[in-house]
C-alpha cells in the first residue's frame, strides 16, 4: 500500500510536469492558428476557474458567488485606467486589491457556516454587490463602462496591439498556474485537504481551520480578481454581465466540466465553455439551456468531469 | 389619510401590504425548500423556477377558458408532477452524494427551464387579470386595501400554517419527521420511505407553483420572476435556519414587513436590505435565528 503510494506519487509529477509542457506549447503556437483575442478570452476564464477551484477541489467550500470577485475587479480595473488614468499594471492591481477586500468580508461572513448554506451565503452577498453595481454611477448601469484603454505596460509595451496584451495575459495566466500548483501542495494545501476530508478531525489535530479557510477564500477571491481586471482590459469593457448571478454559475460549470479538485481541469473546461460558447452565439437564449444540459449531464454521468476521466483511465493525477 | 414620521399612510400602509406580500412569497418558498431540504438533503435550486411554472400553468389555463380558481388547485397539481418526475429521473440517483451536486444539478435545470421560457415568451411579462370576485377594494380610512392583496395574504398565512399543522401535530407528520432524523429505522418499520421523499419533493414544489399562482395577478407572469426570488429565499433560509417551519415563515413574513418599509423609508436599500440583516445575522447568530448550531 505504501509503495503504492509513492510509486503513484512519482509518477503523477511526470505526468502533471508532461501536461504542463504541453499546455504551454500550444498556448505559445496558438496565436498563429487562432484569434488572439478569443484565447485571451479562455485564459481569463482559465484563471477565474483555477482561482474558483482552488476553493471547491481543495477545501470543498462551494462558492456561488465568485462572479462579484471577477465583476467587481473588471469594474474598479476599468475604471481606473480609463477615468484616473493609471497604467496597466496599475489598473489590474487595483482591481486585483478590490478583489481581495471583498474576499476578506465575504469569506469572513461565509465561513460561519458550513455546507450548503456557504454556497448560499456567497450567492445572497454577491446579488447584493450586483445591485449595488446597478446603483453605483461609475459603473454607468446598462451601458458598462466602454472603450476602457489598454495602454502601455510600464511605458514600453503598446497593448493596443493584440500579440503584445496575449504574451501579457499569458504571462499572468502561467504565472497564476504555477503559483495555485505551488499553493495546494504547500503545507498550507495539505492542511486544505485535511478540512476538505474531515474538518472535525482537523480541529481535533489543533488547526485552526477558520483561519485557513478565510485565507484560502481571500487567495480564491484575489486570482478571481485578477482574471475579471484582465478580462475588462483585453475586451476594454466591464459590464453588468461580469457581476450578475449567471457567471457565477458559468464558472462552476467550468471548473465542473473539466473536473473538480483536478489541476488542469479548470484549464480544460474554461477552454471547452468559450469554445462552445463561440460556436453557439448565434442561438441567443439558447445558451443557458445548453449550459443547464451540461450541468445535470456532468452531474448525473460525467462527476469527475473531462480531465478527471482522463486522469481515471490513465491512473494519475492531473 | 393621515401622515406618520412625514410619511402619508396610504404610501407607509401599502408598502407594508406589499411587504407582507412578498413576505408571504417568501415564507412559501421558503417553506418548500426547508421541508424539501429536511428529506431530500437537497437544496432545490430549480424553485424559483418552478414558482415561475406556476404562474405560467395559470396563465396557460386561462387562454383555455379556466380561470383563477381553476389554476389555484391545478397549477400546483401539474407542476406537482413535475416535481415528481424531476425526483424520479434526477434527484433520486444523487442522495448517498454531497449536497453541492443536488444545488449543481437543480441549478442546470434551472437554466433549461428559465432558458426555454425565455426563448418562447421574450423577457417582457405578460398579464394575468385580478379574478373577478376579488376586483374592488376597502377602504379602510388610513389606507386603501385591494381585496386580492388582502386575499393572498390570508391565503398564503392559511396555507402556511395548515403546512405547519400538518408537519407538527398530525400522524403524516409525525412519520415525516421521524424519516427526516433517521430514514432507515423509519423504513424498518414497515414505511416506503422513498415514496414519501418523492411526494416531499413533489408537495414543495407545489407550495412554490402555489406562490406563483398567487403572485400572477401582482407581477406579470414572466420567465424572470423567479430567478432573483430564489436568491432572495435563500437569504431568507439563512437568516431563519432550516430546523424549524414555524421560523420558516415567522422569518418569510417577517423580512417581507422589512423590506416593505424600507422602500418607504430608504427606497435606495430596498433591494438589499435583506441581504444586510443576513450579514448582520450571521455576525450575531451565525446559526441563524430559529437555527440549532451544527
Amino acid at each position: 500500500m505504501q509503495r503504492a503510494a509513492t510509486l503513484a506519487r512519482t509518477s503523477t509529477s511526470r505526468a502533471e510536469f508532461v501536461t504542463f509542457a504541453l499546455m504551454l506549447v500550444a498556448l505559445v503556437v496558438a496565436p498563429i492558428f487562432v484569434y488572439p483575442v478569443v484565447l485571451m478570452k479562455g485564459l481569463c476564464f482559465a484563471l477565474f476557474a483555477c482561482a474558483f477551484n482552488l476553493l471547491i477541489g481543495y477545501v470543498g467550500l462551494l462558492s456561488f458567488g465568485h462572479a462579484l470577485f471577477f465583476g467587481w475587479a473588471s469594474y474598479v480595473c476599468a475604471h481606473a485606467a480609463k477615468v484616473w488614468g493609471l497604467p496597466p499594471e496599475l489598473a489590474i492591481l487595483c482591481g486585483t486589491a478590490v478583489a481581495a477586500l471583498f474576499g476578506t468580508i465575504v469569506g469572513a461572513l461565509a465561513i460561519r457556516r458550513q455546507g450548503i448554506y456557504f454556497a448560499m451565503i456567497t450567492l445572497a452577498l454577491a446579488q447584493m454587490m450586483y445591485f449595488f453595481a446597478v446603483q453605483a454611477p461609475f459603473t454607468h448601469g446598462e451601458d458598462g463602462i466602454q472603450a476602457v484603454p489598454r495602454g502601455k505596460l510600464l511605458g514600453l509595451v503598446d497593448l493596443a496591439n493584440n500579440f503584445n496584451m496575449y504574451v501579457v495575459v499569458l504571462i499572468i495566466f502561467v504565472a497564476c498556474f504555477l503559483l495555485i500548483y505551488r499553493i495546494i501542495n504547500s503545507p498550507f494545501g495539505e492542511v486544505l485537504k485535511a478540512i476538505r476530508e474531515n474538518e472535525p478531525r482537523a480541529i481535533s489535530l489543533g488547526y485552526k481551520t477558520d483561519r485557513y479557510k478565510l485565507l484560502a477564500f481571500i487567495l480564491s477571491a484575489t486570482f478571481a480578481g485578477l482574471a475579471g481586471s484582465t478580462k475588462a482590459l483585453v475586451f476594454q469593457l466591464a459590464s453588468l454581465t461580469d457581476v450578475d448571478w449567471p457567471m457565477s454559475g458559468e464558472v462552476i460549470l467550468m471548473t465542473l466540466v473539466g473536473g473538480l479538485g483536478t489541476l488542469f481541469g479548470p484549464v480544460a473546461g474554461a477552454f471547452f465553455m468559450v469554445t462552445l460558447e463561440n460556436f453557439l452565439t448565434t442561438i441567443g437564449q439558447w445558451v443557458f439551456v445548453v449550459q443547464g444540459v451540461i450541468f445535470v449531464f456532468c452531474v448525473l454521468i460525467l462527476r469527475r468531469g473531462i480531465v478527471g476521466e482522463l486522469a481515471r483511465a490513465l491512473r494519475t493525477r492531473l | 389619510m393621515f401622515e406618520i414620521f412625514g410619511v402619508p399612510s396610504q404610501a407607509l400602509f401599502g408598502q407594508l401590504l406589499i411587504g407582507l406580500i412578498n413576505g408571504s412569497f417568501y415564507a412559501l418558498l421558503s417553506l418548500g425548500l426547508a421541508v424539501i431540504f429536511g428529506m431530500l438533503n437537497i437544496i432545490n435550486f430549480t424553485h424559483g423556477a418552478q414558482y415561475m411554472l406556476g404562474a405560467f400553468v395559470a396563465f396557460f389555463l386561462l387562454q383555455h377558458g379556466l380561470g383563477y380558481w381553476w389554476a389555484l388547485v391545478l397549477s400546483p397539481l401539474a407542476v406537482g408532477i413535475i416535481g415528481v418526475l424531476i425526483e424520479r429521473l434526477f434527484l433520486q440517483w444523487l442522495y448517498k452524494l454531497d449536497h453541492l451536486y443536488g444545488l449543481l444539478l437543480t441549478f442546470g435545470l434551472a437554466l433549461i427551464i428559465e432558458g426555454m421560457f425565455r426563448n418562447f415568451f421574450g423577457s417582457s411579462g405578460l398579464p394575468y387579470s385580478v379574478p373577478s370576485e376579488l376586483q374592488g377594494g376597502q377602504n379602510l380610512g388610513f389606507m386603501f386595501l385591494p381585496n386580492y392583496r388582502a386575499w393572498v395574504v390570508v391565503f398564503s398565512l392559511f396555507v402556511c400554517l395548515g403546512t405547519w399543522f400538518v408537519i407538527e401535530w398530525t400522524k403524516l407528520g409525525s412519520y415525516l419527521r421521524a424519516a427526516t432524523e433517521n430514514p432507515m429505522l423509519v423504513r424498518a418499520f414497515g414505511i416506503n420511505v422513498p415514496r414519501m421523499i418523492t411526494l416531499t419533493y413533489g408537495f414543495g414544489v407545489a407550495l412554490a407553483a402555489l406562490a406563483g399562482v398567487m403572485a400572477a395577478p401582482i407581477y406579470n407572469v414572466s420567465p424572470q420572476m423567479g430567478s432573483n426570488l430564489i436568491i432572495v429565499v435563500f437569504a431568507v433560509v439563512v437568516i431563519g435556519g432550516m430546523g424549524s417551519i414555524m421560523g420558516a415563515i415567522v422569518t418569510g413574513f417577517g423580512l417581507g414587513v422589512i423590506e416593505g418599509l424600507t422602500k418607504v423609508f430608504f427606497p435606495e436599500a430596498s433591494n438589499t436590505v435583506i441581504f444586510i440583516v443576513m450579514a448582520i445575522v450571521l455576525l450575531i447568530r451565525p446559526a441563524g435565528l430559529f437555527g440549532r448550531a451544527a
